[in-house]
């Protein structure tokens, strides 16, 4: 039953978990990448592999198409639609990987950020033949914005340019010079060839003068440990435990998942929006308590003093606390096909655990995902466009920059009338300055 | 200097504890839907985690298909009479017998549970249901969101589903409509096994091999029992056996294995080459969509 505690603490000789957004079109050869991963990591179940043999033979193929693996939902071949995110996993000796796989259709925004919202790298495909498009252009300013710390340009069909290097080398050289308008940490490059197997899992032999790992390889080595923010101790309390019990006496906890920072037993704390101070007394699992908590472990505090505290209010260093804002400067992708965002628009606010009401201030501009271009003098976001909004909430946020911090930097809106989210927004630096 | 870095399974620990308190937080009336089987259990154990010291803050409900392994029930027994739980039992049998359901010819109470439970959710006005479904198992999950919203009618539309970003749930809805809950979303059988192996979690007898009397059907091994009798000229046998999944024991297959331990279990599951629902489930090689059917009426 459940109250044996377990004899070992989180085991650190664990593999761990690789979170990864792949972008590319169907033409670029991404389902079949995907495929290609499954099936070389061995990760393809019999079963599946089955399915995928029948229907290619059934569709007159003469290979079996990997690209099958990710084929959709009925609902989706009814009506020619990819819809959104697909998640799927696959695992190595050294590494768990979870994939958000993105469609790459026009009507694309949407569901990258969706996707590269929780990526830890950003893996984008493109055509070798076709070089950097204007949907490869998208794609790296879209995994810059939401602040994914690694992007791997993979140069896919590449059997189809004579395993050219100098193609290679001119895609890459084309895409540095683009990339320095963005804010990306690290960009590397693969030249692959999805459907023949090229620096996907193993070493290509078409490619000799290729000396990097294969994508795989690359994914499993990547070094993702420096990307969490252990600086800033940020805390938002989700949800107040008080047993009502007759064993528990006097017990409050201040559960939460630590979004950025490491905090210890013994610690001084700043609750907001009190500003009041205390120090941690304990913090507790249901494994007993712990000596520190770092993202993104989910724990309960306890405080020394008993202050009145409740969920969406957050704890931080009295010396280091977050930006205490109502006016908020962000970046908004808007996600709501039957109506735009207008100024002067009301919409529900999700950040860290707390709700409140947000109105649009200003929108003041438009920025086309292909040219990086600003688009002034507009008054309205549509569908999958992404804009500079301001924002004025109804109770104090507690925020940073999406660029120090991706959880207390980010925010969803919400129609208060479908209840839908409608709005995805990273706050940025305007807001801390204000 | 220690890494902060945690392992993929306390990562994924961590992200379902989040996952329930977020819905424990914001929503009036939740619920968990406890089948006996390995999903449904580890999730339980994580909602234990997630609230300790105090108690799980919602009922479970079983949807009780009168097909049960008996081993399952008395399993599901103790885990609430540890845990302290209110249990809600909905019973097909029940429904069937009042006319809200009919059974299908071929025996099959899949399709027909759905009715019954959202009859119960709609009876006890729960607003958020727990399940125990993960994203690996389907391709029709592997595109459901952490919270996925139902209308009044209990349905799935895969087409006009919230966009989920971050770790920024969005659980509101109007009365009546209700979201169903993933907190295993991101988890994989093998991370079940593992976890359930690391945490020494009771799981039920069946999951583990033993010398039964099985009778071979479409190439599936079925225990024989009161669900699944010989029929006339088949010919049962005693074979080193266990389950991979337990659904309702008239569909429910099993496997040859000699994995009588969690160890080898993890072996066993690191190591095998087919699917849990393609070894062991009748009901879901009926088609290839059966499983997006059957949850835009309203399943779990």
């Amino acid at each position: 039953m459940p109250g044996a505690e377990p004899a070992r603490p989180p085991g650190r000789r664990e593999t761990d978990l690789l979170r990864l957004a792949t972008a590319g079109s169907v033409d670029d050869g991404k389902s079949t990448l995907i495929g290609r991963l499954l099936f070389d990591s061995k990760t393809l179940f019999i079963d599946q592999l089955a399915a995928v043999e029948r229907v290619s033979r059934e569709r007159g193929h003469d290979f079996t198409d990997l690209a099958l693996l990710t084929d959709g939902l009925r609902a989706e071949r009814e009506q020619g639609i990819t819809i959104d995110v697909a998640y799927r996993f696959f695992a190595t000796p050294k590494r768990r990987f979870i994939i958000a796989d993105t469609p790459g259709h026009i009507q694309y925004t949407r569901n990258m950020v969706t996707g590269a919202s929780t990526a830890d790298v950003a893996v984008l495909l493109l055509d070798a033949r076709r070089g950097i498009t204007e949907q490869s252009r998208r794609h790296a300013f879209i995994a810059s914005l939401l602040g994914v710390p690694h992007i791997l340009l993979c140069v896919n069909k590449m059997d189809l340019v004579d395993w050219s290097e100098d193609a290679f080398e001119s895609i890459r050289e084309e895409f540095v010079e683009f990339a320095t308008r963005l804010r990306v940490r690290d960009l590397s490059f693969t030249p692959i060839s999805a459907l023949h197997g090229d620096n996907v899992v193993m070493q290509s032999t078409n490619m000799p003068w290729y000396d990097g790992l294969p994508l795989l390889r690359h994914l499993e080595r990547l070094y993702v440990a420096s990307d969490r923010n252990l600086v800033d101790v940020r805390f938002p309390i989700q949800y107040v435990i008080r047993p009502q019990s007759h064993t528990v006496i006097d017990y409050r906890g201040y559960a939460g998942t630590v979004a950025s920072g490491v905090l210890k037993p013994g610690d001084p704390v700043m609750v907001l929006p009190s500003g009041l101070e205390t120090t941690i007394e304990s913090i507790e699992t249901a494994d007993g308590p712990v000596d520190e908590a770092y993202p993104p472990m989910a724990v309960t505090v306890q405080l020394i003093d008993h202050l009145d505290i409740s969920r969406g209010d957050m704890l931080c260093r009295p010396h280091n606390v977050p930006t205490v804002a109502q006016e908020i400067d962000a970046q908004v992708c808007w996600m709501d096909e039957s109506a735009t965002m207008t100024k002067g628009a009301k919409y529900a606010i999700k950040h860290t655990t707390r709700w409140a009401r947000a109105l649009v201030r200003d929108i003041a501009y438009r920025i086309d995902v292909n040219t990086l271009h600003r688009v002034e003098g507009i008054d309205a976001l549509a569908l999958n466009e992404i804009g500079r909004v301001q924002l004025r909430t109804t109770q104090p946020l507690f925020v940073d920059t999406y660029q120090d911090n991706r959880q207390t930097g980010s925010f969803i809106l919400v129609d208060e009338r479908s209840n839908k989210t409608v709005g995805a927004g990273v706050i940025g630096r305007a807001t801390v300055a204000a | 200097m220690k890494s902060h870095v945690l392992s993929n399974l306390r990562s994924l620990e961590a992200e379902s504890i989040y996952i329930f308190r977020e819905v424990a937080a914001e929503m009036a009336r939740p619920c968990l839907l406890f089948s006996g089987g390995k999903d449904s259990t580890v999730m339980l154990a994580i909602a234990r985690k997630a609230f300790a010291p105090a108690k799980i803050p919602f009922p479970i409900m079983h949807i009780d298909t009168g097909l049960n392994f008996p081993e399952v029930l008395a399993y599901r027994d103790r885990w609430v009479k540890e845990l302290g739980l209110q249990l809600i039992v909905a019973s097909v049998p029940d429904a069937m017998e009042r006319g809200v359901v009919q059974e299908e010819p071929n025996g099959s109470r899949n399709r027909i549970q759905t009715p019954v439970l959202l009859e119960a959710v709609e009876k006890h006005g729960f607003d958020a249901l727990f399940g125990g479904a993960r994203r690996d198992e389907e391709k029709a999950r592997a595109k459901e969101r952490v919270f996925s919203f139902r209308d009044e009618f209990g349905q799935w539309d895969p087409k006009n589903q919230r966009p989920e970003l971050w770790s920024l749930y969005n659980s509101r809805v109007h009365k009546g409509q209700s979201i169903r809950v993933f907190p295993l979303s991101n988890w994989t059988e093998l991370d079940i096994w593992t976890y359930i192996a690391a945490e020494s979690v009771e799981i039920a007898d069946l999951y583990f091999a033993a010398e039964r009397e099985v009778i071979t059907r479409d190439g599936m091994l079925y225990m024989v029992n009161e669900f699944t009798p010989k029929k006339n000229g088949e010919k049962s046998e005693r074979r080193h056996v266990r389950y991979r999944t337990i659904g309702d024991a008239n569909l429910t297959a099993a496997v040859d294995s000699e994995a009588d331990t969690l160890e080898k279990i993890v072996a066993e599951i690191g190591a095998v080459r087919i699917t849990e629902r393609g070894a062991t489930r009748g009901d879901d090689r009926v088609s290839e969509t059966s499983m997006e059917d059957r949850k835009r009426e309203g399943y779990f």
